[in-house]
């Protein structure tokens, strides 16, 4: 595959986009659907591949203007309807085709709390892009306004401007609230509920703060810096930052209400117990769920033996058991960590995988093999317990169910064995029990799911919940607008009440 | 950060640390443990056992065998030095209750794990019975404490150098042998031992809790790295035990998976050799 670098794209955005200035005339609908969709600017495959550096490198600004040129600025904005946290894209795109990249970001900033996250890890072509009038118009989602590329572009260019504005706060209230993990759910109820005037700690088990963001999502997807500085941008509005305390166990969550003076609680505490597949061998030496695997990678940094103290196996062949974005990233993480093949094995076929169509691009052109309508059915094991393969058995699709989807079918006798001394789990996660098991009166569902009210109100008085822990393994942005809905109602309780001197 | 109060050196790599944890200290019960990293940026996490807390002082005592790179830069700090990170108290505790006669089997520095057990258990008004085991004289720890909880007292070295010569076994078994049996018997120590100490009371039919230290990441249920095999099903250590029934343990595989990164660990232990080695030249 032909590999078109950062400098060739941005070169052929510059002839297009000084064609369009030279018109002289506002842009037709018809010179809009014109516009080549920006493609976005790569490391080369062969040399990412043995880094652990973005792979996307971000718009140039002229590919960024020329995007945000194709927008049909639609009456009806399908998009905003597709966002979680409706953003007002129309706006900030408008505000990018205009050279306003610094209104653009105000745009963002009136609902969305953390744009240069959102702008990497959300499946804009299952939400905002999917509705897009233009992708529909050229029969294709890959051909929509390329939303969240452009929100990455100014939420960029803001924080590398080092113009972050800090947002008002209002008085002290004297009220306190204690918000349960550092993820994105907990991330924006401590920005939404410390703006307004209330004091608010945030508890992290790890050392170091940032949930899912750190320890799962790898450096090649989601630098580490940018989700530094959001926190960092918490700590400058005030909130404290209580890492290495675990809630149920350091403290329990009732004591934090009783006892500690708080006046509400947030749970944000994530989906964070790796499921397997219960298949004879799967606690043989070499399996691994993907949480231990990119945990030891990403936030322990076992990607360099010379400096870190965490190990993490080598690995000469590598399965990966799953179809979503945690799988690619265990895979693409083997790679960097210098596997010499990485087998992806899924049950179904490649349209039914749950991960963004981006990221399995991004993994093959990094060499991951693809073996569809596959499974594992059992992992071998030598002499002492160490992987030496495994069995899988192929599928094949079905009739429809009942909902429309056809279901893989194991093909009888048609078992067969991979040779490979690693096998990573990425069949996702279930709600960690620790808060369920040591807060009696707090109601969950027969998945361990914390249940919630429309408010995000849990069954515990002054007690909320959002995120994973009550969508069960979701998205990034569906966790952030939970907790906005969250901390709206911890604000609304807490207003209600007399001010604290 | 959490300062180190006491230092004392046990044996040759076996060392026993106080240090301010005043959280940890105030919630701790039996049976749990730590998480400890001695570097935010590049440290490993590791869990260790607490052997003792004071809940006034805010303290909590730590015995670690020094094995790998972390209790190796551990054992190196004194008094006045700082733990970058300690997370806890982790685990479900021990279930305590008046059960009549408990055996606390300690091998090593499980000894040091058994401590708060024991003490919980003769505090809930059990006959308490001891058996202390390690290679030497030298290697074996906490006597004293162990001595001021025991109702009997049971000493025991390979080599014969102090107590009884043999295996924690053998007192095990008589024990076993005697009317009325032991109502419950709590093994700690290294998985070999523990093994046997619940081979030796299978065939009595004497219920047998074990306390497992996997490798861990987090210790909160979130990595599965310190999976074990019980009764046919996969547990976590961290968030079902530490402590299971003995009888139902895969000891086998559970020992297999501890060696996952040995050669690593090996290389790191005898870096530190050379490192101390040169040291002592210098």
């Amino acid at each position: 595959m032909s590999h078109t670098t950062p400098a060739q794209l941005q070169a052929s955005a510059c002839i297009k986009l000084n064609e369009l200035l030279a018109l002289g005339r506002p842009l037709t609908p018809k010179d809009r659907l014109a516009i080549p969709a920006q493609e976005m600017p790569n490391q080369d495959p062969q040399v990412r591949s043995a880094n652990m550096q973005e792979v996307a490198t971000g718009y140039s600004p002229e590919q960024a203007r020329l995007e945000a040129m194709r927008c049909l600025q639609c009456k009806n904005a399908p998009c905003v309807k597709g966002c979680p946290v409706a953003i007002d894209i129309p706006r900030f795109l408008q505000a990018i085709a205009d050279g306003r990249d610094a209104d653009a970001i105000a745009v963002i900033r009136e609902t969305s709390l953390l744009p240069a996250v959102c702008g990497r890890v959300c499946p804009q072509e299952t939400q905002c892009q999917a509705p897009c009038t233009l992708g529909k118009a050229l029969k294709s989602v890959d051909k929509s306004v390329m939303i969240g590329r452009l929100e990455r572009y100014v939420a960029d260019l803001e924080r590398e401007s080092g113009q972050v504005r800090a947002p008002a706060i209002q008085p002290s209230t004297g009220r306190k609230v204690a918000v349960i993990g550092t993820g994105p759910a907990g991330i924006t109820v401590a920005a939404d509920v410390r703006r307004a005037g209330h004091a608010v700690t945030l508890f992290e088990a790890f050392h170091k703060p940032g949930g899912v963001l750190v320890y799962g999502i790898p450096e090649f997807r989601l630098p580490k810096r940018i989700v530094q500085q959001e926190i960092d941008a918490l700590v400058a509005m005030g909130v404290k930052l209580d890492t290495n305390f675990v809630v149920g166990r350091t403290r329990k969550l009732q004591d934090l209400l009783d006892q500690d003076g708080f006046d509400a609680v947030f749970v944000g505490t994530g989906a964070g117990l790796p499921k397997f597949m219960n298949i004879p061998g799967e606690n043989l030496v070499g399996v691994f769920s993907a949480n231990e695997y990119l945990t030891r990678a990403n936030l322990m940094r076992a990607y360099d033996p010379d400096k870190s103290h965490t190990p993490i196996f080598r690995s000469r062949q590598v399965a990966v058991l799953g179809g979503g974005n945690v799988a690619m990233d265990a895979a693409r993480m083997a790679i960097r960590l210098g596997a010499e093949s990485v087998h992806l094995v899924y049950r179904r076929t490649e349209v039914e995988m749950p991960a963004r169509v981006e990221e399995v691009g991004h993994a093959k052109e990094e060499g991951v093999q693809f073996h569809l309508l596959q499974n594992a059915k059992r992992i071998l094991g030598d002499e002492h317990d160490c992987v030496q393969g495994m069995e899988c058995v192929r599928y094949e699709l079905g009739a429809p169910d009942a909902s429309g989807r056809r279901s893989p079918v194991e093909v009888k006798g048609s078992e067969f064995v991979m040779t490979v001394d690693t096998v990573i789990v990425a069949i996702g996660n279930e709600s960690n029990p620790l808060i369920r098991q040591t807060t009696p009166g707090l109601n969950t569902n027969k998945y361990g799911n914390i249940t919630v009210d429309e408010t995000g109100k849990t069954s515990l008085d002054r007690v909320f919940a959002g995120g994973d822990i009550v969508l069960g393994a979701a998205t990034v942005i569906l966790a952030m607008g939970e907790g906005r809905r969250a901390a709206a109602a911890i604000n609304n309780m807490l207003a209600a009440l007399p001010l604290r001197p | 950060m959490h300062q180190i109060i006491s230092r004392t050196q046990l044996s040759a790599e076996v060392f026993r640390m106080e240090v301010a944890a005043p959280l940890i200290a105030r919630e701790r019960q039996a049976g749990q443990f730590v998480i400890v990293q001695v570097d935010l940026d590049w440290g490993e996490r590791v869990p260790l056992t607490i052997a003792d807390a004071d809940p006034v002082a805010g303290t909590i005592t730590l015995i670690f065998q020094s094995v790998g790179r972390t209790t190796h830069l551990l054992a190196d700090k004194q008094v006045g030095d700082t733990v970058a990170a300690i997370l806890g108290p982790l685990g479900q505790p021990t279930h305590i209750e008046k059960l009549g006669t408990v055996v606390c089997v300690g091998g090593g520095i499980g000894v040091a794990p058994m401590h708060p057990i024991a003490q919980a258990m003769k505090a809930a008004g059990n006959h308490v019975v001891i058996i202390m085991g390690a290679r030497n004289r030298e290697l074996l720890i906490m006597e004293e404490e162990m001595r001021r909880i025991a109702d009997e007292l049971i000493l025991v070295t390979d080599d014969g150098s102090y107590g009884r010569k043999g295996l924690v076994t053998q007192p095990l078994k008589e024990l076993c042998e005697r009317a009325p049996k032991p109502d419950c018997v709590v093994a700690i120590g290294p998985p070999i031992m523990m093994k046997f100490c619940a081979e030796t009371t299978r065939p009595y039919g004497v219920h047998t809790l074990v306390s497992l230290n996997t490798i861990m990441v987090d210790g909160t249920g979130m990595c599965g790295g310190c999976r074990v095999t019980v009764g046919g099903k996969t547990k976590f250590v961290c968030v079902d035990g530490p402590e299971f029934d003995g009888h139902q343990v895969d000891f086998d595989n559970m020992m297999k998976r501890l060696r996952s990164y040995k050669t690593r660990e090996d290389a790191d232990h005898h870096q530190c050799h050379l490192d101390l080695e040169l040291a002592r030249k210098a």
